[in-house]
């Protein structure tokens, strides 16, 4: 992809499109210690922002900016605000800078961490996507490289850091409920972050 | 005058709510904000903007939670306020904390006296056993006894006080901040209560419920 505008509207399309392709995983994650309605939420979504694309702006922090209005204000649950918050303050902090760069996009991951970290007070071991946000953002920026460098690295990371969700115990959100119980299962919005991220990474390869 | 803002994933919960602490509040702008547009449970953000824009007066606006994510939808919506000093989230036990609010900002309280109402309705009792205390009993003579508007006077006099006080009724007690606390004590015209206090201004506190109590709650 380019790193411009239209790139970062191209990366968010083949997110949309994963999304849609992995809805019924996340609804069955989600069913095991949730309310099985990530997958449905995340879909309706990113059908939304897909629609509001062509008209989404002319710098990657616009674009960005409309996916996180838009992503509030349809996705529902925690996930709504958990991810309008992540790709808010990842548009703060792009600007108005016609393209990303290796640093920015860096940057930008590491702000969209803050946020999600301060709106859902979660900590890393929490069994939440911090788990997966958190290792992606340290390989971005331990990784040298292009763009898609940054990206693939911290698609990596963020598989891994869903995978290792597995077996802890959530302490946050509906899964916290469950205590014990919830030990066993991946969660969904670990797993969805790590989609995101792979999405976005294989677009800018 | 402070408007509230009433955030929930159920619409009827809600609106249910504000009709609640609006019937001790008739002047207080509170917007319910619950359900999603479909009628179906979640939160939704544009909702929540519109019942803030139109729940402010000039004030203030106090806004108030049911469940975890109605509390970061509601975050979300003042953060991206134009000046988010303007509102604040609360936390605070949504029915009680509503209700004591509401109470607050009826009696013209600013957004930092209507937040700590709302937060102090969710505090336990204070335990008889500590702290130096001073109390005294009543009785009620006005008809309705603790009932809505008498709790609401009562709750709104001692807000005003820095003292922990407790309403006793038979084997019930009360936190004297929560209206809701204070009507579930059922007690009656005619009825004997006791009023106890701690803290720096116990003894005014004291006297205060004793003035409401012998004014029959201007009733």
């Amino acid at each position: 992809m380019g790193c411009d505008a239209a790139g970062v509207i191209a990366a968010i399309r083949s997110a949309a499109a994963v999304v849609d392709a992995h809805r019924d995983e996340l609804v069955n994650l989600d069913r095991e210690i949730g309310d099985a309605d990530h997958g449905e939420n995340l879909k309706r979504g990113f059908t939304a922002v897909v629609s509001k694309l062509d008209a989404a702006g002319d710098t990657p922090g616009a674009v960005l900016k409309v996916v996180a209005s838009t992503l509030i204000s349809t996705v529902g649950g925690a996930a709504g605000p958990l991810y309008g918050t992540a790709f808010l303050r990842a548009a703060a902090k792009l600007g108005t800078a016609v393209a990303v760069t290796p640093g920015s996009v860096v940057d930008a991951l590491e702000a969209a961490l803050e946020g999600v970290v301060a709106r859902g007070k979660a900590e890393p071991g929490d069994k939440t996507m911090v788990d997966a946000l958190t290792p992606a953002v340290a390989a971005a920026r331990a990784a040298p490289g292009s763009v898609a460098d940054v990206l693939r690295a911290a698609a990596d990371a963020a598989d891994q850091g869903a995978r290792d969700t597995v077996p802890l115990v959530a302490r946050k959100g509906r899964a916290s409920y469950l205590g014990e119980r919830s030990a066993g299962h991946m969660d969904p919005g670990a797993r969805s972050t790590a989609l995101l991220l792979r999405a976005f990474a294989e677009a800018a390869s | 005058m402070i408007g509230l803002v009433l955030v929930s994933h159920s619409a009827r919960l809600a609106e249910g709510l504000a009709e609640l602490a609006g019937q001790m509040a008739p002047d207080v702008r509170i917007l319910p904000a619950g359900g999603l547009a479909d009628g179906t449970l979640g939160t939704d953000f544009d909702a929540v903007s519109a019942a803030v824009d139109r729940a402010e007066s000039g004030d203030g606006v106090a806004l108030l939670y049911d469940l975890g994510s109605a509390k970061m939808t509601a975050e979300l919506a003042v953060e991206m306020l134009g000046d988010p000093s303007r509102a604040v989230v609360v936390d605070a036990p949504f029915v009680e904390g509503a209700v004591a609010a509401a109470v607050a900002a009826q009696g013209g309280g600013d957004l930092d006296t209507v937040s700590r109402a709302a937060v102090a309705a969710g505090a336990v009792a204070p335990d008889a056993a500590t702290g130096t205390e001073t109390g005294t009993e009543f009785t009620l003579t006005n008809d309705v006894g603790l009932h809505a508007r008498p709790a609401a006077l009562l709750a709104r006099t001692v807000a005003e006080l820095d003292a922990e006080v407790t309403v006793r009724f038979g084997e019930k007690q009360a936190n004297a901040a929560s209206v809701l606390a204070l009507m579930g004590l059922g007690a009656h015209g005619g009825d004997t209560v006791s009023v106890s206090a701690t803290g720096p201004d116990a003894a005014e506190a004291v006297r205060r419920v004793d003035d409401l109590v012998a004014r029959g709650f201007d009733e």
